[in-house]
């Protein structure tokens, strides 16, 4: 057995409450809780978060590049989708 | 993200394919995201060699945050003060996280610590060589503080702006972190050169040692870097080498008068028409035998690596075989 | 320095934690993995903000720590035993966060001089205590290797647990029960690392346990050496 059997995990962490949990880096860990703890000595040592959470790296599946145009391209002529699309007469307001 | 086995796939079809018209049409991509200052992700295509650049760079650069420990955690014991302690102890943390941080970004191109490590124990990766420099009073504390880490953030500063995107984000952290280091060392000094004669003596000495091994941070004069010009057209590197060093003599010069202590130069003096401070020549005969291994702790400094890592071995099999046993142990957690 | 009851306690809380703390900062680039330099270096720091805070009570923080002889410090003889390898580490950690743990919620409950102080290092000396029982079952359970080490820790410093339960001048905690509770408490994180709680003396004439009356291990004595020689090179001076 050799170290190469620590995997990577991703760790998330909300900054503060309200907030979404958001990518803070990885780190490597044998299982799930000392992965938190890692996790929490190395990401929030300066009282950078209220909450974490650690995900196996191997678990992730990401979307590839080579399909960033079928993925994310079709979004983007849509433009009824975002409120800036409409004109609103001066003056109306709480719309 | 760091998703290990996918990093590599769209490369790794780009070249199964053996299809000169796609990786052309890559290439294209890279270098129009590069020109455009835009970061390049761990999963887009980019070409072998960026690759490989990256992992050297950032591997160095993470080796020395690790190696870098040990001169100042030669300290920790001796503290002369327990405010001095915390702080010191705080830093050499630091500097592990720093460390992971950068191991980190580099498993984002497909090379793992493990590997990484075993190329910095056998010798095939370099670190600083400024860490081959022994910290022999307190007071070198405090000159590694102010001028070996001023010299790395005025190196790390720009590189925040890397292309490649992981690299990127770690050096904003890390420059974030960084920040008190260099402080705490200028203050150290600065109570040092203020106090009895011996302290004062002791932070002269110290500048007087780690002076030039500083202006050496910054790699070799640029008629002589081999690798400069084409990480500058890749924007992995933004300055070359004898710019940042130019900035970086600038900024001590003021610094040091307001500690009251003296750099070890007699030619150093304002160059009114080039605007900067003209310095000395600086000995590369110096430079090239602690890159090879012939400064005063190179053989100290890998050895006690080397044995930490030989002497944890046993602990890192016992937690994978704890977790083997427990669940294989590969689930998510929260808290 | 008038002995009030306070002051002694404050000298033995705070040559607890400055002691471990030091002896934690000697892994500083020997940690088995770069996460646990992380995770060291954590505790060692919280150790020496409560040393700080502990000793200030008594003092200046720095004479206590820089000029006082061997026979002046009032630590227990465990915190001061030399690393060790990982195991003996570790070991060390959990029997003492356990009691520093049971004895801090018990400060922290009551309205004494340490509740402040208490209050907030108790929420610290969790994470420590938590951190010595994560480590004790990977490596009490991990392979054989691991749990002989873990034997061999456990049983050298199982004479050093006695101490932390003798009565202290200005705390009013209940010894008795504390060490009841220590015993069910490490007892049970041992025996579900699948290691054996030793059995010899904790306690007595052939078991170690001097500490709060100044008499120290061989060990100390270079430690402080260490610790104290550049401040003592420099008397007067500041830092």
């Amino acid at each position: 057995m050799t170290d190469t059997d620590w995997p990577l995990w991703e760790v998330f962490v909300r900054s503060r409450r309200g907030l979404s949990h958001t990518h803070a880096g990885s780190l490597h860990a044998p299982d799930a809780e000392l992965a938190l703890r890692n996790a929490r000595d190395l990401y929030t040592r300066r009282g950078e978060g209220v909450s974490i959470w650690v995900v196996p790296a191997a678990a992730i599946t990401a979307s590839s590049p080579d399909e960033k145009d079928p993925f994310f391209a079709p979004a983007a002529d849509k433009p009824y989708r975002h409120p800036t699309f409409y004109e609103i007469p001066e003056g109306v307001k709480h719309l | 993200m760091a998703t290990a086995a996918a990093h590599r796939t769209a490369a790794a079809a780009a070249h199964d394919a053996q299809d000169t018209a796609a990786t052309t049409a890559y290439e294209r991509a890279f270098d129009a995201a590069v020109a455009a200052d835009d970061r390049i992700e761990p999963r887009d295509w980019m070409p072998d060699a960026y690759r490989a650049t990256l992992v050297r760079q950032i591997a160095q650069h993470a080796h020395s945050e690790i190696i870098g420990m040990q001169p100042e955690a030669n300290w920790i014991t001796r503290a002369p003060s327990l405010r001095r302690k915390a702080i010191l102890m705080a830093k050499v943390q630091d500097e592990a996280g720093h460390g992971l941080y950068l191991y980190s970004a580099a498993e984002t191109l497909g090379t793992g610590r493990d590997e990484l490590l075993d190329k910095l124990h056998s010798g095939r990766q370099k670190y600083s060589s400024i860490f081959n420099y022994p910290t022999l009073t307190w007071a070198d504390v405090g000159a590694i503080g102010w001028l070996v880490d001023g010299a790395a953030i005025t190196n790390q500063v720009p590189l925040c702006r890397c292309s490649y995107g992981p690299y990127a984000r770690a050096m904003v952290r890390i420059c974030k972190e960084e920040s008190f280091h260099q402080r705490q060392g200028y203050e150290l000094l600065l109570a040092l050169s203020n106090g009895t004669p011996e302290q004062h003596a002791m932070a002269q000495d110290a500048v007087d040692r780690w002076w030039w091994p500083s202006l050496m941070m910054f790699g070799p004069p640029d008629d002589a870097s081999q690798h400069s010009a084409q990480s500058m057209a890749w924007k992995i590197k933004r300055h070359s080498n004898d710019e940042l060093r130019r900035r970086f003599v600038d900024i001590c010069v003021p610094q040091a008068e307001s500690l009251g202590l003296a750099l070890p130069d007699p030619d150093l003096r304002w160059n009114e028409e080039r605007g900067h401070h003209d310095f000395g020549a600086i000995d590369w005969t110096e430079f090239w035998e602690v890159l090879k291994g012939n400064g005063p702790c190179n053989e100290q400094r890998i050895t006690q690596r080397r044995r930490a890592h030989d002497e944890g071995a046993w602990v890192r099999e016992a937690a994978a075989a704890h977790a083997a046993k427990h669940n294989g142990g590969t689930q998510g957690a929260r808290a | 320095m008038t002995a009030t009851v306070p002051t002694t306690a404050a000298l033995a809380l705070g040559d607890d934690a400055l002691v471990l703390s030091h002896r934690l900062g000697e892994w500083a680039g020997h940690a088995p993995v770069l996460e646990e330099e992380v995770a060291l270096a954590n505790i060692a720091l919280d150790l020496l903000g409560q040393a700080r805070a502990l000793l200030s009570m008594a003092g200046d923080e720095d004479e206590l720590a820089y000029l006082r002889e061997e026979r002046a410090f009032r630590n227990l003889q465990l915190v001061e035993q030399p690393n060790g390898d990982f195991a003996h580490t570790i070991v060390r950690q959990l029997y003492f966060s356990v009691h520093q743990h049971l004895l801090y919620t018990e400060l922290a409950a009551g309205d004494g001089p340490f509740a402040p102080l208490a209050a907030k290092a108790v929420k610290e000396v969790a994470y420590h205590r938590d951190h010595a029982e994560q480590w004790t079952l990977r490596l009490g359970d991990g392979t054989e290797v691991s749990h002989d080490r873990m034997t061999r820790a456990c049983d050298a410093l199982w004479r050093f647990t006695g101490e932390m339960f003798q009565p202290v001048a200005g705390l009013d905690t209940d010894g008795a029960a504390m060490e009841a509770a220590w015993l069910e408490s490490v007892g049970d994180v041992l025996r579900r690392a699948t290691l054996t709680v030793p059995e010899g003396p904790r306690g007595g004439a052939w078991s170690a346990g001097a500490g709060r009356q100044g008499l120290h291990t061989e060990p100390f004595g270079r430690m402080l050496a260490e610790m104290q020689h550049l401040h003592r090179s420099h008397p007067g001076a500041s830092w």
